[in-house]
């Protein structure tokens, strides 16, 4: 599904039965698709956050070290700070590329034959 | 280098009697006003039904979805604000934007997809998905309307402020007329424009936003023969405190609570973002989960480049002026950005007049997007979660809930232009935090909980958002920002006892807590069928609509 889809239609195509859905959330595919979100997403929203938190800790707490110049006028909060905005660009770049490849191809598996089984 | 000023013209503007400016800036305001009405009336006529109203049609575009959830996230707080607290704190300045980005890898990996696929208006829709409707609708409502209004109570007050301030106007009846203005505006976008119209106005004002920018920028470094080291050094002499002014501590290291004040700040910024229903809405405009992703990508984008922008921004306005007059001008420092392009322009040159009335024309586009956002959120929140799920039970028709919800723009609208202009000398920026911490500690709580944990039941989910909204309001009314300090919103008196500003750093536990002991104790089974809708509509998009 891209961007240029057809608008939606303006009456909602009829929505699979609940036992369809159970019976789709237990099969192994599904079970793979939510592995291939959850085993990604999560350790790295961890991860993510305990890199700010770091970086927090030590702006509040290790003044000294983050005083340390490096070159210049730049010191090390400097470059840890824009490292923060880095790591944001690669970690966002990083899961798209993950749900293109992995995620993307197994929900409209998934979602297409649910729907065009409806 | 910039001409001296000489000491009268340092006072003209310190008084904001930027008389000599202000037709031009009137004019740029103008033009901006004219333009989006314009774009608001046009947005108007292709606003038919409900899905029009509160998503724009879903037909944007994960760029313009980008954009527009960028003009709907960089308030003037950010803009004028972070410039200014460089300019005044150095590095404490830019430590505080970082959160305000790193936030949107939450909204990236666990929430805008996910919404996108499973809701439909609001962020209520995905709350009460699995729920009983009426209870949980009502809280989400209650939650969204809370957060938006503190928001918007924030950005009306600084609006009036900052406009006054821009346009010269001193008299307590011009800053009422301000705040009345940008309040009918909004309204009036809303109303007649819908998401439709909200959209196009805030997608503008992001791209007025960082061409303003990126030509400060430019100008900057081009003083500093784009040598970032010199510019630094530059600041840090100008500023008078030397290397300490590119450390952090200036601002949130000066004791151990605002240390301690700070790290709660931080955690509710990161993960306070995924959970403001403002933004939340913005992904229900796009087609696909896919073009979802799309836009919080170039919201990462823009909004970085932004936040980098504001670096050298602020340094730029603490290496170029003196650090005496940004204070004099404004105490929070937040007219260091228009300042600094009157100086680069040249103060007495007609130059510096066009660049001051082009940044200032900017910050009031800022505003008026960001408000617009802001009203949508808890009008649409309102009438679809409050009146057509709680009070109509589900039997409002698509015209009836559209109608209730500009009804219900129109009453935000003239409480938020009231409390906007009874606020209008109080300090209420700390209520931006407060809307962040609310996020944070009632609504994220809630919707990771509703997408990802099967066990999840309604009463833990009213816990979760009562507990989370009430103990972060509460925090706030006994801390600080209400009471007991020179910068609080009421100084003369004190009824202050928790001592951080930031409610997060309990709040946000509390909620998380209070959503897993909730279930925990609840009696009812949770609906399996419902989640499993609810999770296989979420990761693959089936029956998006």
């Amino acid at each position: 599904m891209a961007t240029d889809a057809p608008p939606p239609s303006k009456s909602q195509p009829p929505l699979p039965s609940t036992e369809e859905f159970v019976e789709v959330q237990q099969s192994a595919e599904f079970g793979e698709l939510r592995r291939a979100h959850r085993s990604f997403a999560f350790p790295l929203t961890v991860a993510f956050i305990a890199w700010y938190l770091l970086y927090v800790l030590l702006s509040n707490y290790a003044g000294g070290f983050m005083g340390t110049k490096l070159f210049g006028n730049i010191n090390v909060a400097l470059v840890l700070g824009l490292a923060q905005f880095l790591t944001t660009f690669l970690i966002a770049w990083w899961y798209s590329r993950h749900a293109a490849t992995k995620l993307d191809p197994r929900a409209e598996a998934i979602k297409s034959r649910m729907e065009g089984g409806a | 280098m910039s001409p001296a000023i000489t000491q009268v013209q340092q006072l003209q503007l310190a008084a904001g009697e930027a008389s000599e400016h202000r037709p031009l800036i009137i004019t740029l305001f103008s033009v901006f006003v004219v333009a989006t009405l314009v774009i608001t009336v046009w947005a108007g006529r292709q606003t038919k039904d409900a899905a029009d109203f509160y998503a724009g049609g879903r037909q944007f575009s994960g760029f313009q979805n980008g954009l527009a959830v960028s003009g709907d996230y960089m308030s003037a707080a950010s803009f004028l604000g972070i410039a200014g607290a460089i300019a005044l704190f150095g590095y404490d300045g830019f430590l505080y934007s970082i959160g305000f980005l790193v936030a949107w890898l939450v909204a990236l990996l666990l929430v805008a997809e996910p919404l996108r696929n499973s809701g439909r208006y609001t962020m209520g829709d995905v709350l009460a998905y699995r729920m009983r409707q009426r209870p949980v609708r009502t809280a989400a409502g209650a939650s969204t309307i809370v957060v938006s209004i503190f928001y918007l109570l924030a950005q009306m007050a600084g609006a009036g402020v900052l406009v006054s301030l821009l346009l010269g106007i001193t008299s307590d009846g011009g800053k009422i007329a301000i705040v009345a203005l940008v309040g009918v505006l909004m309204i009036v976008y809303v109303t007649i424009g819908g998401m439709k119209g909200t959209t196009w106005v805030q997608m503008v004002k992001a791209v007025l936003l960082i061409f303003g920018t990126l030509l400060i920028t430019f100008l900057v470094l081009l003083k500093f023969d784009f040598n970032v080291s010199d510019l630094l050094g530059s600041a840090a002499e100008n500023s008078g405190k030397g290397a300490a002014f590119l450390e952090p501590g200036l601002k949130y290291g000066l004791t151990a609570t605002s240390k301690l004040d700070f790290l709660s700040l931080g955690i509710a910024l990161v993960l306070g973002t995924a959970g403001l229903p403002h933004i939340l809405i913005r992904f229900y405009t796009v087609p696909t989960a896919k073009a979802a992703r799309k836009s919080v990508n170039w919201a990462i984008g823009i909004i970085g480049a932004f936040y980098l922008m504001t670096i050298a921004l602020g340094f730029g306005a603490a290496a170029l002026i003196k650090p005496d007059e940004i204070i004099a001008s404004n105490k929070a420092g937040n007219t260091a950005a228009p300042l600094l392009a009157l100086h680069l322009g040249g103060v007495d040159s007609s130059w510096g007049a066009i660049l001051l009335a082009t940044i200032s024309a900017v910050a009031f586009a800022t505003i008026l997007a960001v408000v617009a956002g802001l009203t949508l959120a808890s009008s649409s929140s309102f009438a679809h979660d409050i009146y057509a799920n709680v009070i109509k039970k589900g039997q409002a028709t698509e015209k009836e809930e559209v109608r209730a919800a500009r009804w219900a723009t129109v009453a935000i609208g003239v409480v938020s232009i009231a409390l906007g202009a009874l606020a209008r000398d109080l300090n209420v920026a700390g209520l931006v935090a407060l809307a962040f911490a609310v996020a944070a500690s009632a609504n994220l709580p809630t919707i990771l909980y509703s997408l990802f944990w099967k066990r999840f039941t309604t009463q833990g989910a009213l816990w979760s958002i009562y507990g989370g909204l009430a103990s972060a309001v509460l925090l706030v009314l006994f801390s600080p920002v209400v009471s007991g300090k020179e910068t609080s919103m009421f100084p003369d008196v004190d009824f202050h006892w928790f001592p951080l500003e930031n409610p997060g750093l309990i709040s946000i536990p509390v909620g998380f807590l209070l959503g897993w002991i909730g279930t925990l104790l609840s009696k009812e089974e949770p609906d399996a069928g419902k989640y499993a809708e609810l999770e296989v509509r979420s990761l693959t998009g089936t029956g998006a609509h």
